[in-house]
């Protein structure tokens, strides 16, 4: 069991910054995820823990052990590849005993191990099949048991899920997590999939383009963005300009241009600049309620749905304002053309600076 | 193999055809000479015996040629494997965009006929060489040195000519790997050695046997390289065919040897395909 630490991480390939100068601390035992689109510097920074990319500068250490110059394969680390990486050449039993060889462990104590792992994957008794044999979720199991059966300092997930289709993948992720919860690895996950994340983390790391946007529990950065790029890559988000006419410790009063005056609570304004004048509003999509009565609420038009069965996504025009609403829906949407009043709560607004 | 779609027949009977008229047939004419009688020099009497056969079954010399052709094919197939790996696994682990040109390196001597080749170790070993002239200079000799026709050369001959076969059939397999096979073996406490011999290696030996396939069966059926790098005594049995037929006009004897070679080199290719099968192979040649 270990804790991580990246402090001042830096990765440059050429003039690339990947990685701009991460300072952050993946709790012992705790399940941290670090999200983001494709390229935003995830996949390196995990890359740099396991040791398969070096730092241009800044130290990784493990439970305070600077561990930048020990090799990958005195790392004791379990890693997780995308695409399962098991050896085709070798068995089930020898993929999985294959780090074992390496830390000394007897033949019957490998034995041993072998079949605790694979109980705890839930695939008993294949030891002797091949990975071909395998289908993609059996075989992204084993890769799993291969990285714990070492009991690894920390366990390096690679979007381990991503290349297994929708149904698998949403299963295959509560398993992940009570695995982990089960034996307390200190564990980091690189995805670009939001509901993975908020779905499985302890604590939710959002990284674009480099910088370390946002780091907290899931609840923190779905329902606290710092950023209005966490703000959309959580879930769809609504940012409306406002101006800010007057504030005070509980609240801070703010205009839009179509959506009127709101009073938001004080503590929602945090990321709002003391001296800010102007203040970008922040609403997420399933708290803009509609109502079918125009007069109840600001009026608004639907322009475009987007049926998801229990959910529709609404595009409507407020003015001249774009929004989009997300709503629980038991019956048939609101057509498109209809007519509806929108109501926003001042209490599900977060303000940030322009 | 046992249910065969009689379309697929159909398609093939062109190939088949080709084959048939240009590969079988001409061979059962060889096989059939194999057993007239050489009268005197380019005469020959139709006939059924099997005198050349004997001849080829009690003369120690052609077992002596059979052996060396064996014995010489090994070793240079073993030397291409060693020699061949390294520059096959640097291709194929290269982060260049311009593999391809490295690529075309490979193939490039292709472009110039392989007797040219060849002959241009003369011009490295032998007596005015480059190497003897190298020597000459710096004084370590007064005279050249012997260094041409003899096993040496020709098997310095034969990796020359070969070796691009060996790479780009050991490239093609190191290339299918997945890459992320060696960091996998790597995180779970394989230092880089350990992990290429672990994984890498094992994986890579379809395109190894595939290209020692080729240049086994290559130099096992030369007759040039040994004739102009190798000296007298350093004959194949491809050699001996050579003789058989160009030097002493003796066709039966000619065809006899011809289908013993034939036979052999088939024989290595069959055990090889038991083995291995031919997919690999395809896979490096197309």
């Amino acid at each position: 069991m270990a804790q991580v630490e990246l402090r001042n991480l830096v990765k440059n390939y050429g003039v690339v910054n990947a990685v701009k100068h991460a300072n952050i601390v993946f709790q012992d035992g705790a399940f941290t995820t670090l999200l983001g689109p494709s390229g935003c510097g995830k996949t390196t920074i995990l890359r740099m823990i396991a040791g398969l990319e070096t730092p241009s500068a800044g130290d990784i250490c493990i439970n305070g052990q600077r561990i930048n110059d020990v090799p990958i394969h005195k790392r004791n680390l379990g890693l997780v590849f995308q695409n399962y990486a098991l050896f085709p050449h070798k068995t089930i039993g020898e993929n999985i005993a294959f780090g074992l060889k390496y830390r000394g462990v007897s033949k019957s104590d490998a034995v041993a191990k072998v079949k605790n792992a694979l109980d705890i994957v839930r695939l008993p008794g294949i030891e002797n099949r091949y990975p071909a044999q395998l289908s993609g979720g059996q075989q992204q199991r084993i890769a799993l048991a291969r990285a714990i059966v070492i009991e690894p300092d920390v366990l390096l997930l690679d979007e381990p899920l991503s290349a297994l289709d929708a149904n698998l993948r949403e299963e295959m992720r509560i398993e992940l997590k009570a695995i982990q919860h089960r034996i307390g690895v200190t564990s980091v996950f690189v995805t670009h999939d939001q509901s993975e994340a908020l779905a499985m983390s302890d604590k939710i790391i959002v990284m674009s383009a480099g910088n370390v946007e946002q780091i907290g529990t899931p609840d923190e950065v779905y329902n606290r963005p710092t950023s209005e790029f966490v703000a959309r890559f959580l879930g769809a988000s609504n940012v409306v300009g406002s101006r800010v006419e007057k504030r005070d410790e509980i609240s801070v009063h703010v205009t839009t241009q179509d959506l009127g005056s709101l009073l938001l609570p004080a503590a929602n304004c945090t990321g709002l600049g003391a001296q800010a004048t102007q203040a970008k509003i922040i609403v997420r999509s399933e708290k803009v309620i509609l109502n079918p009565d125009p007069a109840k609420g600001v009026p608004a038009v639907i322009k475009a749905v987007d049926y998801q069965g229990q959910l529709a996504r609404y595009f409507i025009t407020v003015g001249s304002t774009d929004l989009q609403a997300m709503a629980l829906i038991a019956q048939a949407p609101l057509q498109v053309g209809t007519q509806v009043g929108v109501c926003i709560d001042p209490a599900d607004c977060i303000a940030l600076s322009q | 193999m046992t249910q065969t779609d009689p379309r697929a027949l159909k398609l093939l009977s062109p190939s088949l055809a080709f084959i048939l008229a240009m590969v079988v047939i001409p061979m059962a004419f060889i096989l059939v000479y194999s057993f007239y009688e050489n009268i005197d020099l380019a005469v020959d009497r139709a006939a059924f015996q099997f005198g050349n056969w004997q001849e080829l079954a009690s003369d120690g010399y052609y077992h002596a040629a059979i052996w060396k052709t064996l014995r010489l094919s090994l070793i240079v197939t073993a030397l291409a494997a060693v020699l061949g790996y390294i520059p096959a696994y640097v291709i194929a682990m290269t982060q260049t965009r311009h593999k391809w040109l490295l690529l075309l390196l490979l193939i490039m001597p292709f472009w110039i006929s392989f007797i040219i080749r060849t002959l241009s170790w003369i011009h490295i070993f032998g007596s005015q060489g480059a190497v003897n002239s190298l020597l000459m200079a710096l004084g370590l000799t007064d005279a050249p040195v012997a260094m041409m026709y003899n096993e040496f050369t020709v098997i310095v001959g034969f990796i020359h000519v070969f070796l691009p076969y060996m790479i780009l059939n050991v490239y093609v397999s190191l290339d299918g790997i997945d890459r992320n096979l060696e960091p996998a073996a790597r995180t779970l406490g394989a230092t880089p050695w350990q992990a290429f011999v672990q994984v890498t290696l094992p994986l890579s030996l379809p395109g190894l046997a595939a290209g020692g396939l080729l240049v086994f069966v290559l130099t096992g059926g030369s007759y040039v390289t040994p004739l102009i790098l190798g000296g007298p005594r350093d004959f194949l049995f491809a050699n001996l065919i050579y003789d058989a037929i160009v030097t002493e006009l003796n066709w039966p004897m000619g065809a006899t040897l011809s289908f013993t070679l034939l036979a052999l080199l088939g024989s290595v290719v069959i055990i090889y395909s038991r083995l291995m099968g031919l997919k690999q192979l395809s896979r490096a040649l197309s």
